[in-house]
């Protein structure tokens, strides 16, 4: 965490060294790590890199091997999922089908014993916050789908827990309104000033809401940052790739020095990239090279890229048109190797056409190499 | 009109079945209703051997083999063989028997005095129904060691066996406390006031005696299981069961009772459709033979009415019988005369309240 | 025009054997099942149509008393069944995953492998007071003599809870099977307990399952014969048995009819009673 102090205090939420196997699988290999009050933290990883299983383990459905989970600086290990306060917001919502909007936002204020005038004037402000001050009556098939999904959200809100977790719970929704839940979810947040953990596989769900962005690998944090940290500087190969759009070499060191890395690709390029990530690049050591879309400049002469260390000849593919974030997909004259580029906003290049032969060029600072991970084989992200 | 739908339904089921039974009915059978152990399979074989007749034999009691008769009003058997008080009754109630041609029995193979008392007692508007084949009476088995002083009906309401005793809920009960307390209901059977006034005596000391009863038993087996288990010591039985378990366990000893036992004799009657009456005649003269009389003699546990049927009986079984039977006890037997309609109506009820006795 | 008449000739077609069947094998035989309930013998071989019969059931004391005892057992053995199988099922559906789930599932099956008459033999063998319990228990020294503990109600309960379990265990797995783990993870997440959880999510999305496996188990049980006539000794009372006793002992169709139809009429009432209780609809259970 950049800019947290190590007062476990300021935590609403701790996991330290935390261990959960399932017979030899090792799904949560000693994770660490702590969510600052009011934090929208998101854990961002693959399926099955383990990140349900430590949301789980929060919640108390499962029991780490080892390690510790803090709650407000105490341990709730041993504490049973309904005393923890932390609530839960499921992947398929779980709303209870059997009672109505409101009978469900009050489900937890009806445990917790308050008095029946408290709890319906709870669930009167809520319904208001979240938009649906009129349907309290209504059972939960008669909502649409993203009012189920702040129903669900209001439901744990009203408890005032130390955090919500959230299990994926856009993955259900068709785009469009994903993508509309996405800003909901932000301002639900800063309205009601809770803690977010937020699980998801949806790098662009992560890095669209979150304060804090954890990726995740095979049972462990690859890194933990800012959005922008983990997008403009990666710590390994595998956030690199996964999160963002990106090209990708793979290839061996050349020679490594202070003015950059030379590198030769598998498929016989030459390329200069800047060295990243902790491990030092040694000479003949195998790296892969990470260059982000928009970071490649396209013309239809060679003037305008012959200034950048990296340049390219290659042939229009094909336009995949989509508006703003348009991109073209060319292919490597010499190698036969595919890029990703993204076009300018000012729709200059709309009237290329297929075949049509352009130069890419790109600086070395734009070209991050990465020792090469002997556990590496999760693909380029989406 | 609710006559013309039971048929209808009747017609249309049977249409389909019968035509299908049509076709396996080339082989000649003679389907036969009646008691366990009356038809055993050697008999039956030797009976194929001899007149090519295959024999279906159908185990049943005598209210069944009355309410099946009735349900097809006489179909579905060749023969059967109720017992001989319960033939005229249900023949003037529901019309499912045939009158018999006794001429084509032979007379010389039936004990002469069973033969006219049957006769006697299933004639129906001048016609015979009946003729003898098994008898048998019910009367107490008693484990001696542990119940030394049963001898009577009415020592089974003993409180000192109480837990230990066991009898069958149906209407011989009521006739065996009947004649144990001095009373005669066969005697009663044509004044049903008097009738009444009996069985309401018994009622009362059916009653009175349900706490001694370990349970009602329901058949032969249930009984013997009871008795040989030692669990009860006591029970009004049929001879058949008692000499078995005589035979397994010799301190039970079968015992007519000094009230006397109550005789019954079943007996051959052709249901009225019956589709196969040259094969029944022929059923019963063969099992009329001493040695295939003597044959059923062991299958059934029970004496037939055939002329010298006894003389071929394994030593050990007519040991049994003279024990049970000396010959002042054989003349106590209360034969069952024919029921009259309406009394099991009465005994019905009785029987329903002592069961439903506290 | 005639096309028409041709695809009403073939639904006609189609519709005839479920007709013909519905018909033939179950209307006729009630209703003439009703007719002979409804006709009264003043002689021999002379009937007279009247309510007799249906009469004769509430002013003898004795035949609505054994309906509503056997009603009554018949509603302790459905409660009994549901209390004991609600937790089975619920192991079943949700504890177990795989070979083991099929497993125990099968061994609610196995009894009923071999028929009812079998089964209760088999409980006899072990209840007598000569039998294997009793022995048992005398060998180990827990009792002095022999305990009988055949001939009662209790018995009787025992024989109707094993016969029935596996008609609640069914409904109620195949409900509980579709109870999503997360409502429940979302009950005890929301700070319920178990018990709270059972009473406000569990047992209400069952509530089809416990209501079809209910009217099954009480409707078997009602029905039962075998059972309270062969464990229940000489106080059993049970009123399929009266109608046995009346049609084939008796030889009294009418009486026999008559009570047949007051038990369809009676059964059918609690189980409407029970549906109006649990606030479920037949089409929903059923469906």
């Amino acid at each position: 965490m950049t800019d947290a102090t190590d007062e476990s205090e300021l935590y609403d939420l701790e996991c330290r060294n935390l261990v959960r196997t399932f017979g030899a699988f090792i799904a949560v290999d000693d994770v660490s790590f702590g969510v600052p009050r009011g934090d929208f933290f998101s854990i961002l990883g693959p399926s099955g890199c383990g990140k349900t299983t430590i949301l789980r383990m929060m919640a108390g459905f499962d029991r780490p091997t080892s390690g510790d989970i803090l709650i407000k600086g105490k341990s709730v290990v041993d504490v049973p999922p309904n005393r923890r306060p932390v609530n839960m917001v499921f992947q398929q919502l779980a709303l209870f089908p059997m009672m109505t909007v409101a009978e469900n936002i009050a489900y937890g204020l009806v445990r917790k014993g308050l008095n029946k005038t408290d709890i319906a004037d709870k669930v009167k402000s809520a319904l208001g916050r979240i938009g649906l001050p009129t349907s309290g009556g209504k059972s939960i098939k008669q909502l649409s789908g993203g009012q189920q999904q702040r129903v669900a959200i209001a439901r744990c809100l009203v408890l005032e827990p130390a955090a919500l977790l959230l299990d994926e719970p856009l993955g259900a929704l068709d785009l469009k309104l994903r993508e509309h839940m996405k800003v909901e979810l932000k301002k639900m947040q800063d309205q009601f000033g809770t803690t977010f953990v937020y699980i998801t596989h949806d790098q662009s769900e992560a890095l669209v809401m979150s304060n804090h962005v954890a990726v995740m690998n095979k049972g462990r944090f690859e890194q933990i940052g800012s959005p922008q940290d983990l997008y403009y500087h990666p710590d390994t190969a595998f956030v690199a790739g996964f999160v963002g759009d990106t090209n990708r070499w793979h290839g061996r060191v050349e020679s490594a020095d202070a003015s950059g890395v030379k590198v030769v690709s598998a498929d016989g390029v030459n390329l200069i990239a800047t060295a990243a990530g902790k491990t030092p690049l040694v000479q003949g050591g195998e790296v892969d090279i990470f260059v982000r879309p928009e970071s490649v400049v396209i013309a239809t002469g060679e003037e305008r890229v012959s200034g950048m260390e990296n340049r390219i000849e290659g042939d229009l593919v094909s336009i995949l048109f989509n508006g703003a974030n348009s991109r073209a997909l060319i292919r490597d004259r010499h190698t036969g190797g595919e890029l990703d580029v993204a076009l300018p906003q000012t729709g200059e290049f709309s009237h290329l056409k297929r075949g049509q032969a352009v130069h890419l060029g790109w600086g070395k600072a734009q070209a991050k190499a990465f020792a090469a991970d002997a556990r590496r084989d999760q693909g380029v992200g989406t | 009109m609710f006559k013309s739908t039971g048929k209808m339904i009747a017609g249309v089921l049977l249409g389909a079945g019968l035509t299908m039974v049509a076709s396996q009915a080339n082989a000649e059978t003679l389907r036969l209703l009646t008691w366990g152990g009356y038809a055993p399979d050697k008999v039956v074989q030797m009976f194929k051997a001899e007149t090519g007749i295959d024999v279906e034999v159908t185990n049943s009691n005598n209210e069944e083999m009355i309410s099946k008769l009735r349900a097809t009003g006489g179909a579905g058997f060749d023969l059967a063989q109720p017992s001989q008080d319960r033939v005229a009754g249900a023949q003037s109630e529901f019309d499912i028997y045939k009158p018999i041609d006794l001429s084509k029995i032979d007379a010389t193979k039936i004990i002469p005095s069973m033969l006219e008392g049957t006769k006697k007692n299933t004639t129906v508007n001048g016609s015979a129904y009946g003729v003898p084949h098994v008898w048998g009476t019910s009367l107490l088995a008693v484990n001696t060691a542990m119940a030394p002083d049963v001898k009577d009906y009415l020592d089974l309401c003993d409180p000192k066996y109480t837990g230990k005793i066991s009898y069958r809920l149906k209407r011989p009960i009521l006739m065996a406390f009947a004649f144990s307390m001095g009373m005669d209901p066969f005697a009663a059977y044509n004044d049903k006031a008097k009738y009444q006034d009996i069985l309401n005596k018994v009622e009362a000391k059916l009653i009175e005696c349900k706490p001694i009863v370990k349970a009602y038993w329901s058949g032969a087996d249930a009984l013997i299981a009871l008795m040989s288990s030692g669990e009860v010591v006591a029970a009004k039985a049929w001879d058949g069961t008692g000499w078995k378990l005589t035979a397994a366990k010799p301190e039970i000893k079968t015992m007519a009772p000094t009230s006397g036992a109550l005789g019954w004799i079943d007996t051959f009657v052709l249901p009225k459709k019956t589709q196969n009456e040259a094969a029944a005649y022929k059923w019963i003269n063969f099992v009329m033979r001493p040695e295939v009389a003597a044959m059923i003699v062991e299958a059934a546990g029970n004496f037939t009415a055939a002329v010298d049927g006894d003389k071929f009986v394994e030593e050990g079984a007519r040991k049994r019988f003279q024990d049970t039977f000396p010959p002042e006890a054989i003349d106590n037997i209360k034969w069952y005369p024919p029921v009259p309609t309406g009394l099991e109506e009465m005994e019905g009820k009785v029987l329903d309240r002592v069961q439903a006795a506290k | 025009m005639r096309m028409q008449s041709a695809t009403r000739l073939a639904l006609f077609l189609l519709l005839a054997p479920i007709v013909l069947w519905l018909a033939l094998l179950v209307i006729l035989p009630h209703v003439d099942m009703f007719m002979v309930s409804m006709r009264e013998r003043v002689g021999i071989r002379q009937y007279e149509y009247s309510f007799a019969n249906y009469v004769e059931f509430f002013v003898e004391p004795l035949y609505w008393r054994t309906f509503a005892r056997t009603a009554i057992m018949s509603i302790i053995a459905t409660v009994m069944t549901l209390l004991i199988g609600f937790p089975v099922s619920y192991y079943i559906a949700k504890m177990l995953r795989g070979r083991m789930k099929n497993f125990l599932f099968l061994l609610c099956l196995v009894p009923f492998w071999v028929s009812e008459l079998v089964r209760t033999f088999g409980w006899m063998i072990l209840l007598r007071e000569s039998g294997v319990i009793s022995n048992l228990m005398q060998w180990m020294g827990l009792v002095s003599g022999p305990v009988e503990m055949l001939y009662n109600d209790a018995t009787i309960m025992v024989g109707f809870i094993y016969t029935s379990m596996l008609f609640m265990v069914v409904p109620l797995v195949s409900t509980l099977d579709s109870l999503d783990d997360s409502l429940v993870e979302a009950g005890y997440d929301l700070g319920g307990n178990a018990f709270t959880v059972l009473r406000t999510i569990i047992i209400p999305h069952a509530m089809p399952g416990i209501v079809s496996g209910c009217i099954v188990v009480f409707m078997l049980t009602l029905g039962n014969y075998l059972t309270p006539v062969l464990l229940g000794g000489k106080d059993s009372l049970w009123f399929t048995e009266q109608i046995y006793t009346q049609f084939i002992t008796r030889f009294n169709w009418e009486q026999g009819a008559a009570f047949g139809f007051l038990l369809l009429g009676l059964s059918s009432l609690i189980v409407w009673a029970g549906l109006r209780l649990s606030r479920q609809t037949l089409s929903q259970t059923m469906g």
